[in-house]
């Protein structure tokens, strides 16, 4: 850690782990790192659930130990942080780009009733606006399914919460 | 039983506990009987759309419920009270330990459910209880596209064939009986609302009935009078079927204690 701060160690450690459902993207450009702040030697970073179910929320934790005692960061705490509550607004720009180009659309910006009844999706796959919702839930609790009325495929996107 | 007199606090904290037991206890149940269509829904999206319900209310479960212990102060966990607690123990309302019946059963009974807690999480976003408040604006967005899926199948059922039509209005005629323990404001309730973390349920239940009749007048249904009678679950008084949910839900922790894995 020559030449680097305790925290910007951590961020980087942090920036590194993919989500353990859609590894495509970390868990920082997910939004559900909410704080790292040091003290002395320490760390305690802030961690914010998803989805009150999902069930990868443990795993997540899981894997921020594995991957700072990994990088001999080992004295940290994580907490969690419930208020406020994960937005999927948070989810980096970088993050939706990841997304999009594994398949899955982004959640539209502006929260839970973005995805109102006449939200539309945009495919992931040929960009078209002509979408409709199959379904409020998919193969994961953070995902609707949807089909594309211009290429005719069918898609998931992130649920707007 | 402790005879001496309590203190304020402690009378307090027992208040709290009850009524966020109340809360957790409801989440975890109906998640447990949603559990029960995986596998067995007419078609693959409303199957997964269970599952996926079922999770979202063990997971509010599950930060109800580890609240809960904290206030206890006795050191149980989320685990222990899901597990080992009996029937008498639970505070859930008696309409989530319902059997599922037939999907539009299923759909009706959530439907009940999900308008009430969009109403209830938002009220409890605003209270004093700063944990509760931060767990009702959680759960509040989810139970805002619950509330999507069930009254847009309720709409459809409702207004689609004679048979479906005749299904959810069947199982509406059964389930509105048990809807009157939800708004009841039972004496735990003043007590929890005097002490500001709980809301005004004939408030909840203006904007709960005014929801019923707007979704049911699209729906081409009639709305049932609610008739008094049920047993009332939050208080530990039950129907039948909770034991049944309970010994296939605890039976792991029951036959092999402490299990891991």
């Amino acid at each position: 850690m020559v030449g680097q701060t305790l925290e910007a160690a951590t961020w980087a450690v942090l920036s590194a782990i993919p989500d353990p459902e859609i590894p495509v993207i970390s868990l920082v450009d997910l939004g559900v790192i909410r704080h790292v702040r040091t003290a002395g030697n320490s760390v305690e970073i802030g961690v914010s659930p998803t989805y009150s179910g999902c069930p990868a929320t443990e795993v997540i934790r899981k894997d921020i130990k594995a991957a700072l005692l990994g990088a001999g960061i080992n004295a940290f705490t994580l907490v969690d942080v419930l208020s406020p509550a994960w937005t999927s607004d948070w989810i980096t720009e970088r993050g939706a780009e990841a997304l999009r180009h594994y398949g899955i659309a982004p959640p539209v910006r502006g929260g839970v009733n973005a995805g109102g009844a006449d939200a539309r999706a945009v495919c992931p796959r040929c960009a078209s606006a002509d979408t409709e919702r199959i379904s409020e839930f998919g193969s994961t609790p953070c995902k609707s399914l949807h089909r594309c009325k211009t290429c005719r495929e069918p898609f998931e996107q992130f649920k707007c919460i | 039983m402790n005879a001496a007199p309590r203190s304020g606090a402690a009378v307090h904290d027992a208040v709290r506990f009850e009524y966020v037991l109340r809360l957790a206890d409801t989440s975890l149940i109906l998640g447990q009987r949603l559990g029960e269509w995986v596998g067995h829904a007419p078609a693959l999206e409303e199957d997964l759309g269970f599952g996926n319900l079922a999770l979202d209310f063990i997971g509010q479960a599950r930060l109800l419920l580890s609240y809960a212990g904290e206030i206890e102060g006795r050191g149980r966990t989320e685990d222990d009270l899901a597990f080992l607690r009996d029937g008498a123990d639970f505070r859930n309302l008696t309409l989530v330990e319902q059997p599922n019946g037939d999907f539009g059963h299923t759909i009706v009974r959530q439907y009940f459910v999900d308008l009430y807690q969009t109403l209830l999480f938002d009220a409890l976003s605003l209270c004093s209880d700063a944990r509760l408040a931060a767990i009702a604006a959680k759960a509040l967005k989810e139970s805002q596209y619950h509330l999507r899926f069930s009254s847009n199948w309720l709409v459809r059922l409702g207004d689609g064939t004679a048979e479906s039509h005749r299904r959810v209005q069947d199982a509406a005629d059964r389930l509105m009986r048990f809807t009157p323990e939800i708004f009841d404001g039972d004496a735990l309730e003043q007590s929890a609302r005097t002490a500001g973390f709980a809301p005004d349920g004939a408030a909840l239940q203006s904007g709960w009935e005014s929801g019923v009749a707007a979704t049911f007048r699209e729906a081409t249904l009639e709305v049932p009078k609610a008739q008094r009678g049920a047993p009332a679950g939050k208080r530990g008084d039950h129907s039948e079927h909770l034991g049944y949910i309970l010994a296939e839900m605890q039976f792991m922790q029951r036959a092999y204690p402490g299990a891991a894995w």
